[in-house]
């Protein structure tokens, strides 16, 4: 049984002010599966909808954001829970030994004023009630296997550098050897060789702890160097998910093809093209399929039918009327 | 050491900065005015009959003029009024002749400072802590309830609030004491009496002025928690699956409070004038009733008096809360 | 504008509560045009009768009709209020304009003298002036010195607009294209900065009727003069309370109420509808 299955699941930001009432879709009718220790890729430009998806998959999401339809079922080993439909109590005890969750822009992910080690002592006194003698050693030791000093310990957030929050963030994040770690844009806003560190490291930890690793981030080079599949995002739906190879190596769907006809590549002077025009308002979208008024295929089913995600590949699957007939349901 | 140079020095400099802007402002603004305060305290002498002769007047008229310290021309009276407010002598009250204006002050500063620090924090805290949890709850219809009627005793000035209150309660429903800060004929002692007495009579003037001043602590907090709450730190508090009690405390209220701290430091100066005035109308025997005395009276020293010492209380209230600023923004104690 | 207005009072039910008491009140300021009784005599009515069909709300120990009265003293604190806020208004937005711009020394020595006047406890070096000024201090006097200590806290708002205008990108295009600084910041930054002066004088209204009425409470008023400090001075020195005449007292504290109330209402929902991530929000969802 795959370890995350969301089924249909569509998530609004409801918008009520002066009189004008909007519904941002930014989830539309998402469905996916993730097996056991994979690295799942989440690939798509801002405001796509990919941050509104992790935050409903790791159930942080607050009002405005709502749940309208859908479910996000984890094999906890009894069969699969529907994370939605838990309550508080029972979230908790899935936080952070089960799943954990780094978000963007982890400058600030660390509360300003408290010291690092008692933000761990917050997090692990959450979970692990008594035992905490050994709590510094434990501690010490798992920050030295991310490459951290002790003396990070006794800092404030705002004396480490950005690369060690990061760091820091994962530390925490990893604490528990969570069987999930749903990362936000790991390395964005670090300089490249930071970057690199963090993606090494995060290579580093899914092999030694075997966990499953979703990683949604705008940086296609990052995907092409950490995930095993890949999932292009656009406009609150998943437009294309295969493997990564075959993402890269043949993408189906026209906006896939811009985005990695549009990578520079060692060697390769031609001219660079991306799509034509901007991503559609979530608040306000096209008819029939979202990519239609920037697509060079569209095609007359375009303009009035949303495609579907259908199988078109042995595990290559792509939401396009030219690969298929698939209707959204 | 750079601590000390980077936030100290600083500090200490504006609160100089303060005390010299405002004993200009006093020095400048009753240059300013055309009235003569030793004119008007001759008109007020002679109004109330009796005759002098021409010379006692003009000798009359040096003697209040040194009296008042405008001997001289402006820089030497700006060099007197600078004398007066370091040597703390302000010359002798007027109304109560020959006591000296600084004693008068003393007796009543304590009356004040008590109500005054004792209800601004109460208001402080009461207004911080609601309004940091009203904002962690956001939606919830509490919150919103509460909001609402906090905003509509928020933009009502404390002596309206304190006249309504005596109205309220001391006249239609006769609970507490209309006046005065302890019953009379009884002395200071430390006996359960008095203290009784006096918690009594401080009841509706230290209420009034928390009640109308806890309105801007809420609304302000509330803003601030809302800000925070929607931070990176607390999502990922939340998803970490920190008990709320951790996250409402040390996630959101810790963090939005620093900007509150602030807020008092320059609210000090309001929340002075706001007591100056409740104390008058409950008949507080605070420096409010002394200063509407001093007014009544035209005891120039002694309204002077009070005026100078306020800057001067206020000031330095405000440098020691911003010398206390550091203790909660660690941001700041460290570089 | 007539749209935005509109919008407001639909939706914002602290708009329409506001912007209705206020303009209720405004109406019974302009009522005392037809004021039958002449105000600076006493006696013209029967003393102390409480509030009847002919004598709308009463009249009070100075014998005068306590609603021809009100009207009188709504005008007058009005006037005071207008007055004092619009001459700090300029006062606030000379200081921000010139710290603003000029920034370094200039920008750190004015908002060192402006933190004072934040900082101060003005009312006692107000209740100085005034006494010293007692007997002399006309409604405009009074407006004029009330204006003198309500400018420094907007002062710093205005020019933390103007900071942040500089920094923006179309600032800088509009200078690399060749616009005059005059022309930017009269046709560009303007247009930003007038919604927060009108905001902070709605505030400022609030602000000086408020201390007005301290003024008159402490005797340092224009006494003769009906405003609602002066009303409720009056009243408290006739002992209107212990006599049990609380027509007189009650009617200027409930309707300095109402007036404050609705003024904040006012300015807390056009700061509200001009808050830059509400509006964000509202052309967001605009599409």
């Amino acid at each position: 049984m795959p370890l995350l299955r969301v089924e249909n699941l569509k998530a609004y930001y409801l918008v009520d002010l002066y009189g004008i009432k909007r519904a941002v879709r930014a989830v539309d009718g998402v469905s996916l599966q993730v097996e056991e220790n994979t690295i799942f890729g989440i690939a798509g430009e801002s405001g796509c909808g990919k941050t509104s998806l992790i935050k409903v998959l790791s159930a942080t999401f607050m009002p405005p954001l709502t749940i309208h339809g859908g479910k996000v079922i984890y094999d906890l080993g009894d069969g699969g829970t529907d994370v939605l439909a838990l309550d508080e109590e029972d979230l908790r005890k899935l936080r952070w030994e089960f799943l954990s969750y780094v978000p963007q822009g982890s400058m600030n992910v660390l509360n300003p004023v408290r010291r690092v080690r008692n933000t761990f002592r917050d997090f692990v006194g959450a979970h692990r009630v008594g035992t905490m003698r050994h709590f510094l050693a434990d501690v010490t030791e798992h920050l030295g296997h991310l490459g951290l000093p002790p003396e990070v310990l006794a800092a404030y957030p705002h004396q480490l550098s950005g690369g060690m929050r990061q760091r820091v963030t994962l530390a925490l994040a990893t604490i528990f050897k969570p069987r999930l770690i749903l990362a936000d844009e790991p390395t964005t806003a670090l300089d490249v060789v930071v970057q690199r560190g963090v993606v090494q490291l995060l290579k580093k930890l899914h092999a030694e702890q075997r966990n499953t690793l979703i990683l949604v981030t705008h940086d296609m080079a990052v995907h092409a160097n950490l995930a095993d599949r890949l999932a292009i995002m656009y406009a609150g739906q998943i437009v294309e998910e295969a493997s990564t190879a075959e993402v890269f190596g043949n993408p189906l769907h026209p906006y896939t093809s811009y985005l990695i006809g549009s990578l520079p590549r060692i060697g390769d002077k031609a001219y660079k093209v991306s799509a034509p025009g901007a991503p559609p308002s979530l608040a306000s979208l096209p008819e029939g399929c979202r990519f239609h008024p920037r697509c060079p295929h569209a095609m007359d089913v375009c303009r009035t039918e949303e495609p579907g995600l259908l199988d078109a590949a042995s595990g290559h699957n792509v939401a396009c009327f030219l690969h298929g007939q698939a209707r959204r349901g | 050491m750079t601590f000390l140079k980077r936030y100290l020095l600083p500090r200490l400099f504006q609160y100089l900065v303060v005390v010299f802007v405002g004993t200009t402002i006093v020095f400048i603004s009753t240059r300013l005015t055309p009235a003569d305060p030793v004119q008007q305290t001759i008109q007020r002498i002679t109004a109330q009959g009796g005759y002098m002769d021409p010379a006692a007047v003009e000798e009359f008229a040096r003697t209040l003029r040194e009296l008042y310290g405008l001997e001289g021309g402006v820089l030497r009276q700006y060099a007197a009024l600078w004398r007066r407010l370091l040597t703390g002598d302000f010359g002798r009250s007027y109304t109560y002749f020959p006591t000296p204006v600084i004693q008068l002050i003393g007796t009543s500063l304590p009356w004040t400072l008590g109500l005054l620090s004792l209800s601004s924090i109460m208001a402080w805290l009461a207004g911080t802590l609601l309004g940091g949890l009203a904002g962690y709850a956001g939606q919830a219809r509490w919150a919103k309830w509460l909001e609402g009627v906090v905003m509509i005793i928020r933009p009502i000035p404390y002596y309206i609030v304190a006249l309504l209150a005596l109205i309220l309660f001391a006249y239609f429903l006769p609970v507490f004491p209309i006046s005065g800060a302890f019953a009379i004929g009884k002395r200071m002692t430390v006996t359960w009496d008095v203290v009784v007495s006096v918690a009594k009579h401080a009841f509706l003037p230290a209420a009034s002025l928390v009640v109308g001043g806890m309105g801007v602590w809420f609304i302000q907090m509330k803003s601030l928690a809302s800000t925070v709450v929607a931070e990176d730190y607390v999502l990922f508090g939340r998803a970490g699956g920190l008990s709320k009690g951790k996250l409402v405390f040390q996630y959101t209220i810790r963090n939005a409070m620093l900007p509150q701290i602030t807020g008092l430091a320059l609210a000090l100066g309001q929340l002075l004038s706001g007591a100056l005035v409740v104390e008058y109308v409950f008949s507080y025997p605070g420096l409010g009733m002394l200063l509407y005395q001093a007014i009544t009276q035209g005891d120039y020293n002694l309204t002077m008096g009070i005026t100078m010492l306020s800057i001067v209380v206020i000031a330095t209230g405000v440098l020691v809360i911003d010398l206390m600023y550091p203790l909660f923004d660690p941001r700041v104690r460290y570089r | 504008m007539f749209n935005v207005l509109r919008d407001l009072f639909r939706h914002d039910g602290r708009f329409a509560f506001g912007f209705c008491v206020f303009v209720g009140i405004v109406f019974l300021a302009l009522l005392y045009s037809f004021c039958p009784y002449n105000l600076s005599i006493w006696n013209t009515v029967p003393r102390d009768r409480p509030p009847s069909a002919k004598y709308l709300l009463g009249t009070n120990s100075q014998g005068q009709d306590v609603f021809w009265y009100a009207t009188a003293a709504i005008r007058n604190s009005l006037l005071i209020g207008i007055v004092a806020a619009s001459l700090s208004r300029v006062i606030a937005v000379l200081v921000a304009l010139i710290a603003g711009y000029r920034g370094g020394r200039t920008d750190r020595v004015l908002m060192s003298i402006n933190d004072s006047f934040v900082v101060l406890p003005l009312l006692p070096v107000l209740v100085l002036v005034a006494s010293m000024l007692r007997g002399k201090m006309g409604i405009l006097e009074l407006g004029v010195v009330l204006a003198i200590f309500g400018w420094a806290w907007d002062a710093r708002l205005i020019r933390a607009q103007i900071l942040s205008l500089r920094e923006r990108e179309f600032t800088k295009t509009a200078i690399l294209s060749g616009m005059t600084s005059l022309r930017v910041v009269l046709g560009e930054h303007l247009p930003f900065v007038i919604p927060l002066i009108m905001a902070t004088a709605i505030n400022n209204i609030s602000f000086v009727i408020g201390t007005e009425i301290v003024l008159a409470v402490f005797g340092l008023s224009s006494l003769e003069t009906p405003t609602l400090g002066t009303m409720i001075y009056w009243s408290v020195n006739y002992q209107a309370m212990l006599l049990g005449i609380w027509w007189w007292i009650l009617t200027p504290v409930v309707i300095c109420i109402l007036l404050i109330l609705s003024l904040y209402m006012l300015s807390v929902s056009i700061s509200d509808f001009l808050d830059p991530r509400t509006r964000l929000q509202v052309i967001k969802a605009k599409g």
